[in-house]
C-alpha cells in the first residue's frame, strides 16, 4: 500500500500496474464522458504547491482533481510567504493544517518532496523535483505506450537528451524497467550520468547506432540555460547529432512510438514534421497525464471510496 | 602554593618525544610539567590513569568557530567547550567569519575573546586575501605579529593562481603555512555532492575529484616555484595524493590533512541519509576507493595530520533543501575518536604514530615547536580511554552544531579528561563553564 508518490524508483510492478489500470478505467469512465464530474473525491481537498514554473503539469493535476470532484487550490512559490522568509516545511505544514488531504509538490531542488513528507501526516505527490524524479510523467508515458503496444515487457525504450539533468529520464527509466522493458540512454557525453548501467540499461552518445532498434523514443526537452554549464553544443550541432529529424524518423521502425514530455523546442530536439508523424503520441501523452493523475489522486485520497 | 597534579599508572604516549611507555608518572604544577621534587610540599591531586592513555597536547588545526558574526552557529565559548569535551587542547580557528579575519586587529580580537573564555588554546588563522576575495593580499606579517599561526581563505579557494603564487612567495618569510582549500570553482559550480553513482541516482549535482586535485597540483607546483610553505586542507582525492608524493620526492614544503568523516564514511552515506543535508560537506564524501587511498596515505605518512574541519551550522540552516543547505559537519567532538576508530583500532598505525596525526603532525605543519611531556613545557595533556565504545549523539555535544552524519554510529576511544595549561577543563564529559558563556 503506497502512501505517497515520491518516485518510481523501487516501486513494485503490481503497484505500477494497479495505477496504470486505474488510469485507463478513469479515463474511460470520467475523462471520456461528456459529463465529467465524478463524485469519487467529493469533499476532498488538495493543494498544488508549485515552487517552479509549470503550466502543463499544474493544469493537469488541477483538472484531474476537479474531474473527480475534489477541491483544488493552487499555490505559487513566487509572491508567497516563502518569499517572506518562511521555510518550505513551515509553509507545507501550514497548508496541511488547513485541513487539506494531500499535497502536490513541484520544486527545483531534488529531494524536497521526500523531505517534506517526513514533516507531514498527509500524502505527498511529487510533481517534479530538481532532476530527481517526475513520477506522474513516467506513469503517463507508460500508459501511452501500453495503449499503443499493449505491453511494456521487453520493449526497447530510447531516452534521448540531457539525461543528467532530467527528472523525466529517471522516472521513465525506473518505471519502464520495473515493467520489464530495457532502456538505452542517449545524449551528449557530458550529460550522461554515472550509476545507471546494468544488463538492462546502457548509455551511448551515438543515436544513429541505436535508433533503428527502438520501440519507443522519448525525446527530452533541451534546456537552453544548461548550455554554458554542462558543455552543451549549439542548437545547430545538437540537432545534427541528437535531434529527431525527419531522416532519423525514417530509420525508426514503422511501429515505433515517439514521445516528448513537452514543451517542445521545435527544430532542436524534434522537428515540426516529426511532431505530426503518426507515430508521435504527444496528444495521447497529455490526455494520459490527466488520467494517471486521477488514478494517483484516487489511490492516495480515495479512502473508503477506493475499490 | 598551587595544587599539583600527579598522573600515575597510565600509558604515556608522547609523539612529540617519540615515547610510548608505562613506567612514567606525570607531574604538573604552575601550568607546566614538573619533576616530582618540584611538586613536593604542595597539595596534590593524584590521578589513577590505569588503563588510560596519557597524551600531550592534542591539536585540531582546522576549526570554524564562527565568531565574530555567526554566533548562532557557534561561538568561541561553545567551540572551546566542544574541543575540551573532545580532548582537544588547541584549536586553530579559520578566518571565514563575519567579518573575515583579515587584519591584525581581528586576529587580536579572536585571541582576546579566547583568553576570556579561557578553556582551550585558540590559535587564529588569518585570511590570505582581503575579505577572502582572492584579489588583494592581506597583511600576513602583521597578522602573524598578533598571533596568526597560518593563513587561509578556507571555505573558498584562492581562485587566482597569481595571488596564490604571491602568498606562497611571501610565506617563505613567515613562520606559518598558507593553507589551501583546493577547489576549482568552475569544476564544482552548483555541485553539492561527489559526482558518481549516488549523485546520479538522487539527481543531485556532483563535483568530480578533479575539482580538488587540479588545484592541489597547481598549489604544489607553485610551492615548488616559490619555496613557500603549503598546507593542503581536507584532502580527499587520489590524484591530490599523487601531487603530495610529487612534492615529497622533490622536497617541496607541503603538508596535508585529512578529515575523519572522509576516513569513516563514503558517499554511500547518501543512501543512509537520503536528502537530509547532514551529509553535505565540502569536499564531499567520496567513494570507498578514494577513502581507502586516503587511509593508505595516512598509514604511509604522506598525510601527517587529521583535522576535523569542524563546521557547525544551525539546525534551521541544515533543514533547508539539500542544494540550499550549507556545507559542513560538526566534528570537534568526534575527531579523536574518529582517529582511534579509523586508524589506530584497526591496527593501521600504532597508537604512537596514530596520535602523531593530532600532535606532532599539526605542529610540524604549522611550524610551531612543542616538546611534549618534558619538565618545564606547558602542561597540555589528555587522558583517553582507548577501549570505550560510545554512540555518537549530537544532542550531547557542547558544540551548537549538531550536524554530523556520524550520529548513531559507534566510535571507539574517548577522552576522559582534558588538561590545558595544568588546569583540568574537562573531566568525564563535564566541561568547565566558559568565561564568556553568559555572553554567548
Amino acid at each position: 500500500m503506497i502512501r505517497h508518490l515520491l518516485g518510481l524508483e523501487g516501486m513494485p510492478r503490481h503497484e505500477l500496474e494497479g495505477l496504470l489500470e486505474k488510469a485507463a478505467r478513469l479515463r474511460r469512465d470520467v475523462l471520456e464522458q461528456p459529463l465529467k464530474k465524478s463524485t469519487l473525491l467529493r469533499g476532498r481537498a488538495f493543494v498544488n504547491l508549485f515552487f517552479e514554473a509549470s503550466t502543463r503539469t499544474k493544469t493537469s493535476f488541477e483538472l484531474a482533481g476537479k474531474y473527480l470532484g475534489a477541491d483544488v487550490v493552487n499555490f505559487q512559490g513566487k509572491g508567497s510567504s516563502v518569499e517572506k522568509g518562511e521555510t518550505l516545511y513551515d509553509t507545507a505544514q501550514n497548508i496541511a493544517a488547513m485541513g487539506t488531504d494531500l499535497l502536490v509538490v513541484r520544486h527545483g531542488t531534488s529531494g524536497v518532496p521526500i523531505e517534506l513528507q517526513r514533516h507531514l501526516d498527509i500524502p505527498v505527490v511529487n510533481a517534479g523535483d530538481g532532476f530527481h524524479e517526475h513520477p506522474t510523467q513516467g506513469l503517463l508515458d507508460m500508459r501511452t505506450v501500453l495503449d499503443a503496444r499493449g505491453r511494456l515487457d521487453n520493449l526497447h525504450l530510447l531516452i534521448v537528451g540531457d539525461i543528467l539533468h532530467s527528472r523525466v529520464a529517471r522516472s521513465d527509466l525506473w518505471g519502464f524497467l520495473a515493467m520489464g522493458a530495457w532502456v538505452t540512454l542517449v545524449g551528449p557525453p557530458s550529460m550522461l550520468p554515472e550509476g545507471f548501467q546494468t544488463d538492462r540499461v546502457r548509455l551511448t552518445s551515438d543515436l544513429d547506432a541505436v535508433i533503428g532498434e527502438a520501440d519507443v523514443v522519448q525525446v527530452l526537452r533541451i534546456q537552453k540555460e544548461r548550455k554554458a554549464m554542462a558543455g552543451m553544443p549549439s542548437e545547430e550541432e545538437y540537432r545534427l547529432r541528437w535531434g529527431i529529424t525527419p531522416e532519423r524518423a525514417r530509420w525508426l521502425s514503422p511501429d515505433a512510438l515517439i514521445l516528448h514530455p513537452g514543451p517542445q523546442n521545435r527544430g532542436v530536439e524534434i522537428d515540426s514534421s516529426v511532431m505530426v508523424d503518426p507515430r508521435t503520441c504527444i496528444a495521447q501523452q497529455v490526455t494520459n497525464g490527466v488520467a494517471v493523475r486521477m488514478a494517483v489522486l484516487a489511490r492516495l485520497m480515495g479512502g473508503h471510496h477506493d475499490e | 602554593m598551587n595544587e599539583a597534579i600527579r598522573i600515575r599508572g597510565g600509558r604515556i604516549i608522547d609523539p612529540y618525544r617519540g615515547v610510548d611507555r608505562n613506567d612514567e608518572d606525570v607531574w604538573i604544577a604552575d601550568g607546566r610539567f614538573q619533576t616530582a621534587e618540584e611538586c613536593a610540599g604542595r597539595s596534590l591531586r593524584t590521578w589513577d590513569a590505569q588503563g588510560l592513555w596519557v597524551v600531550p597536547r592534542l591539536v585540531d588545526m582546522h576549526v570554524h568557530l564562527r565568531e565574530p558574526g555567526q554566533s548562532h552557529k557557534e561561538t568561541i565559548a561553545t567551540g572551546s567547550q566542544a574541543a575540551a569535551n573532545g580532548g582537544i587542547a588547541v584549536i586553530a580557528a579559520m578566518p571565514n567569519t563575519t567579518p573575515v579575519v583579515d587584519t591584525p586587529e581581528l586576529v587580536e580580537w579572536v585571541k582576546l575573546r579566547a583568553k576570556t573564555v579561557d578553556l582551550v588554546r585558540v590559535w587564529p588563522i588569518g585570511a590570505v586575501s582581503v575579505r577572502s576575495e582572492s584579489e588583494e593580499l592581506a597583511d600576513l606579517y602583521r597578522m602573524q605579529q598578533t598571533g596568526a599561526v597560518a593563513f587561509s581563505d578556507d571555505g573558498k579557494p584562492v581562485v587566482s593562481g597569481g595571488l596564490m603564487r604571491a602568498a606562497l612567495t611571501y610565506s617563505a618569510t613567515l613562520t606559518g603555512p598558507i593553507i589551501s582549500h583546493a577547489q576549482d570553482p568552475t569544476l564544482s559550480a552548483g555541485a553539492v555532492v561527489h559526482e558518481g553513482q549516488n549523485a546520479g541516482r538522487l539527481g543531485l549535482s556532483g563535483m568530480p575529484e578533479a575539482a580538488e586535485s587540479v588545484m592541489v597540483w597547481r598549489d604544489v607546483i607553485l610551492a615548488g616555484l616559490t619555496g613557500g610553505r603549503l598546507h593542503v586542507a581536507h584532502v580527499t582525492a587520489p590524484e591530490s595524493l599523487e601531487a603530495l608524493s610529487y612534492a615529497r620526492a622533490r622536497a617541496i614544503r607541503v603538508s596535508a590533512e585529512a578529515a575523519p568523516h572522509h576516513l569513516l564514511l563514503t558517499d554511500d552515506a547518501l543512501q543512509e541519509w537520503g536528502y537530509d543535508p547532514v551529509t553535505k560537506v565540502n569536499p564531499p564524501l567520496r567513494p570507498d576507493a578514494s577513502r581507502t587511498a586516503l587511509i593508505e596515505a595516512i598509514r604511509s605518512g604522506l598525510v601527517e595530520v587529521v583535522a576535523s574541519d569542524h563546521a557547525p551550522h544551525h539546525a534551521d540552516e541544515k533543514a533547508r533543501p539539500y542544494s540550499d543547505a550549507p556545507f559542513g559537519i560538526s566534528g570537534l567532538e568526534t575527531l579523536l575518536s574518529g582517529v582511534i576508530t579509523a586508524i589506530i583500532n584497526p591496527g593501521l598505525l600504532s597508537p604512537l604514530d596514530g596520535l602523531a596525526l593530532l600532535t606532532r603532525g599539526p605542529h610540524h605543519a604549522l611550524n610551531i615547536p612543542y616538546r611534549g611531556i618534558e619538565v618545564g613545557e606547558v602542561a597540555d595533556v589528555t587522558l583517553i580511554d582507548p577501549k570505550r565504545r560510545w554512540e555518537v549523539d549530537p544532542n550531547k555535544f557542547y558544540s551548537l552544531g549538531h550536524n554530523t552524519p556520524l550520529a548513531g554510529h559507534a566510535l571507539v576511544g574517548q577522552a576522559v579528561a582534558t588538561i590545558v595549561g595544568g588546569r583540568v577543563v574537562m573531566e568525564d564529559g563535564e566541561v568547565l563553564h566558559a568565561g564568556l558563556s553568559n555572553l554567548s
